[in-house]
């Protein structure tokens, strides 16, 4: 089986180990070996929270620089931060929503305009799909959804050896009861947007 | 019931490698845990705390969070010498606080099985230094076992309860960042009956370590070591994977680059690897073989080059001609380490797949072909994300309390926790910093030899944890300082774990709750007041008064931490909201105190997020234009 190293980016609150862990569930659940790795040093408190999701039997818990196969980052600027782990193939899928960090908030430092910046990144890389996941995790009246809304892109791009059965199992067992439906539309939304990207 | 509970063996869980471990000592009956929580040891504990609390019925074992790691140590060295199996858990630097209690405990050994976690932080994620505690195996003389991820970890945690009491003597588990916070498919076996009754037959002869005992005992160490090595030369844990005439002898997590490396270099024919998970005491024997069956061998090791040192002496005593490659310290000056393109390995921060391949192609004459990062070209400059308290932390509110009391020019000795963040602007109050407790000990140094206004900062489970002694040091000696103890109710930084100042009945837990206004009374503290930080203008005047006080003062400044206040007693209070008729745009409130709900619209005046608000009112105070008012209730 091809090894396929993929690294999620989000800030913290935006539900990134979570998407990660399910998606390792789903991996484990469908036979495909999996490791999963997760840096969440100040997470609580607004830092970025990155990991790894490995699939496919190599046995390093980590990314390094340029080894990204693909790079799913919730959020733009983020995307620009990690783009170091990125190399000319690689598959990038991004939410265009910016969450500007507090120093932007209070006018210490300016937020770049990530519009013309992922157009750079775009000619960087094998494959940027960019879209405002925000929107859909909104559309599916879950706010926090954007988590589900960036797993079904991901599995949009049919890189996975993971099947989407597994994954929406996954959401289904592990995901809080009152927020299933909303997850499931958020993931089948973003899943959607994907595609047509 | 939780799936780190289930009795039969046979499936598969995906597990974080701290998890890993809870499951390898539940497989080993473990039946006594202490702690002092730190990342990335915490979700350790954490589990074992939450298993126990959910499911009383189906767990046999004692838990405590312990004051700090040398009294973690002791408490569960009388446990494992009166025959319970034990598991004692800390961060590196943790076991230097518990240094002591660990080169004597190693002395007079144990009765029933003891594993030791010692979970170590190559390039500091998250903590003061990165020692690399492989040092603390010879040190004290007890084995070391390096798991390489999840699945081993399980395995390896089970196995060192069996190891100990073969030995009679603890063992350490030495983990890094990326083995304890990986997650993957773990088998499990089933749960075996824990025994939790003790017996302790007095033998003051083997136990207490006055000199005439401990002369005895060393021996009787030097003696186990003998028979541990004789293990660790057998041991599977020490293992050869491939096979050539080019060696790679490595451990811990590097084991991982390393195979994945060979596979990526397509030269499982001509690399062989020696994984040393026994890694002391070292497998001498073992790894004279190995030097000797090959031409080149390169040691990779994260941290210092402890392996590659003595494999240079094995290959001088068994006279192995081949070449040795690592970080060669002797040939390079640790100043020249680049560790983006290492030349060769570096003795700071962690190691990745990529430096490992690279240093390996390099050093073997191999071909790579590695996909090139892409260049940065053209990427804007991208605003910083540094974490920051959280909205309604009340360390924010007294750190402005003190700051418009003493002003810029004070020192602040400070502490580790949450309020370490202090350090950032705006706030800037942390000034010095080296381990947990030496906020108080290094106030007496610091406003001795400047004879400036000295305001020290430390947390509540870091009082109790190495505050309470300098304390009584300051008091007994006359130090001339104030200490501000900021009494969050909780270890808020670590994931929020009980501590003795702790009001535990909200938790449902049956210990009692230590009031540190009366511990610190009792210590002969003159000088003490509480203050509610959100109380702004009252908070002032108590500070006023304390640094004012010549000698040692205490501030007790108590509001819990709201996030750890949502989980055990959610109160809502409303939001507050910048009425922009009244603001003028002084931005006090954004400039003095940086609160991550405030932010400028485009007419550069400060607006609150509702929903991040939690309504503390600091802000409200600080405008001088009172134009900060709670949001209306809707009606
Ligand atoms: C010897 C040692 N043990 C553990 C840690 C990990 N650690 C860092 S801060 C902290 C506790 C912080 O709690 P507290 O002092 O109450 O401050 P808070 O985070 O609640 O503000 C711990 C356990 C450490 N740095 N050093
Ligand atoms: S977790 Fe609690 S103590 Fe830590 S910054 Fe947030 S509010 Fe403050």
């Amino acid at each position: 089986m091809k090894t396929m190293r993929i690294v999620n980016v989000a800030v913290g609150g935006q539900g990134n180990l979570l998407a990660s862990n399910l998606l390792g569930q789903a991996a484990l659940d469908s036979g495909v070996p999996v490791v999963v790795s997760e840096i969440h040093g100040m997470a609580q408190r607004g830092g970025v929270v990155e990991s790894a999701i490995i699939l496919g039997g190599a046995r390093s818990p980590v990314v390094a620089d340029g080894e990204a196969d693909i790079i799913v980052s919730f959020e733009p600027v983020e995307t620009m931060r990690i783009l170091n782990k990125a190399n000319r193939d690689t598959l990038v899928l991004t939410n265009t929503r910016p969450l500007p960090p507090f120093t932007v908030a209070i006018g210490a430092a300016p937020y770049p305009d990530t519009t013309e910046a992922l157009k750079v990144v775009g000619r960087k890389v094998g494959k940027l799909i960019a879209f405002d996941g925000q929107d859909l995790a909104e559309q599916a009246e879950n706010p926090l959804s954007l988590n589900m809304v960036m797993l079904g892109a991901l599995f949009a791009t049919g890189e996975l050896a993971v099947p989407v059965k597994s994954i929406k199992k996954m959401i289904r067992q592990n995901t809080k009861k009152r927020f299933v439906p909303s997850n499931i539309k958020a993931f089948d939304l973003g899943y959607k947007a994907a595609l047509a990207a | 019931m939780d799936k780190l509970l289930t009795t039969s063996g046979g499936r598969q869980q995906l597990l974080l490698g701290n998890e890993a471990i809870v499951r390898g000592a539940l497989e080993a009956g473990v039946a006594f845990v202490t702690c002092y929580p730190g990342t990335p040891s915490s979700e350790v504990p954490d589990t074992f705390y939450r298993l126990r609390k959910q499911n009383p019925g189906a767990t046999r074992y004692y838990f405590e969070y312990s004051t700090n790691e040398k009294v973690a140590l002791e408490c569960a060295a009388g446990a494992a010498v009166a025959g319970l199996r034990t598991m004692c858990t800390m961060k590196h630097v943790g076991v230097n606080v518990a240094a002591d209690p660990l080169m004597t405990l190693a002395y007079v050994g144990v009765n029933a099985g003891m594993v030791i976690l010692t979970a170590d932080d190559p390039s500091l994620f998250s903590s003061q230094n990165e020692q690399d505690n492989r040092y603390y195996a010879r040190l004290s003389g007890l084995p070391l076992l390096e798991p390489v991820g999840p699945a081993e970890l399980k395995e390896v945690t089970k196995y060192a309860f069996s190891l100990s009491e073969e030995l009679g003597l603890p063992v350490l588990m030495r983990t890094t960042t990326r083995v304890n916070h990986a997650r993957e498919p773990v088998p499990f076996q089933r749960l075996p009956k824990t025994k939790t009754q003790g017996k302790f037959e007095k033998a003051p002869f083997q136990y207490v370590t006055v000199p005439a005992v401990s002369r005895n005992l060393h021996l009787k160490l030097l003696a186990a070591q003998k028979q541990a090595l004789a293990i660790s030369e057998k041991s599977d844990l020490n293992k050869i994977f491939g096979s050539g005439k080019l060696g790679v002898i490595t451990s811990g997590v590097s084991v991982n680059y390393v195979l994945d490396a060979v596979d990526d270099l397509g030269a499982k024919k001509k690399i062989k690897v020696l994984k040393l998970g026994f890694s002391w005491p070292l497998p001498e024997k073992k790894i004279a073989r190995f030097l000797k069956s090959v031409d080149k061998v390169l040691v990779v090791e994260e941290g210092e080059p402890i392996v590659e040192e003595a494999v240079n002496a094995i290959a001088n005593r068994c006279g192995a001609k081949c070449d040795i490659g690592g970080k060669q310290m002797w040939k390079f000056p640790p100043v020249s380490v680049d560790v983006e393109r290492p030349k060769f390995l570096s003795r700071a921060f962690e190691y990745n797949p990529r430096m490992v391949r690279e240093v390996m192609a390099k050093y073997f004459g191999l071909k790579q072909q590695a996909p090139r990062p892409v260049s940065l070209k053209g990427i804007p400059d991208l605003p910083g994300r540094p974490p920051n308290l959280c909205a309604g932390c009340p360390h924010r509110a007294t750190f402005y309390a003190v700051k418009e009391v003493v002003g810029p020019d004070a020192i602040h000795p400070t502490d580790i926790g949450c309020y370490t963040l202090g350090l950032l602007p705006p706030i800037s109050m942390a000034d010095f910093l080296i381990c947990m407790g030496s906020s108080v000990s290094s106030s007496g140094g610091l406003s001795f030899a400047t004879g400036k206004k000295t305001v020290s900062f430390i947390g509540d489970s870091t009082f109790f944890h190495s505050g309470l002694t300098g304390l009584v040091n300051a008091v007994h000696n006359n130090h001339d300082f104030t200490l501000v103890i900021l009494d969050n109710g909780t270890t808020a930084m670590t994931g929020h774990q009980p501590n003795p100042g702790v009001d535990t009945e909200a938790l449902g837990d049956p210990t009692t709750h230590i009031d540190i206004e009366q511990v610190v009374r009792g210590l002969g503290v003159q000088h003490v007041t509480t203050i509610k930080p959100f109380k702004v203008r009252s908070a002032m005047a108590a500070i006023q008064k304390a640094v004012d006080f010549k000698g040692v003062s205490v501030i007790i400044s108590q509001e819990l931490c709201p996030l750890y206040a949502r989980r055990v007693a959610p109160k809502t209070k409303r939001p507050f909201a910048v009425n922009p008729n009244k603001c003028k745009g002084h931005l006090d409130c954004i400039q003095k105190v940086a609160c991550p709900a405030m932010f400028l619209d485009d007419q550069g005046k400060a607006q609150i997020n509702p929903l991040q608000c939690i309504g503390c009112a600091l802000c409200a105070q600080i405008c001088p234009e009172n134009a900060i008012l709670p949001v209306k209730a809707k009606a």
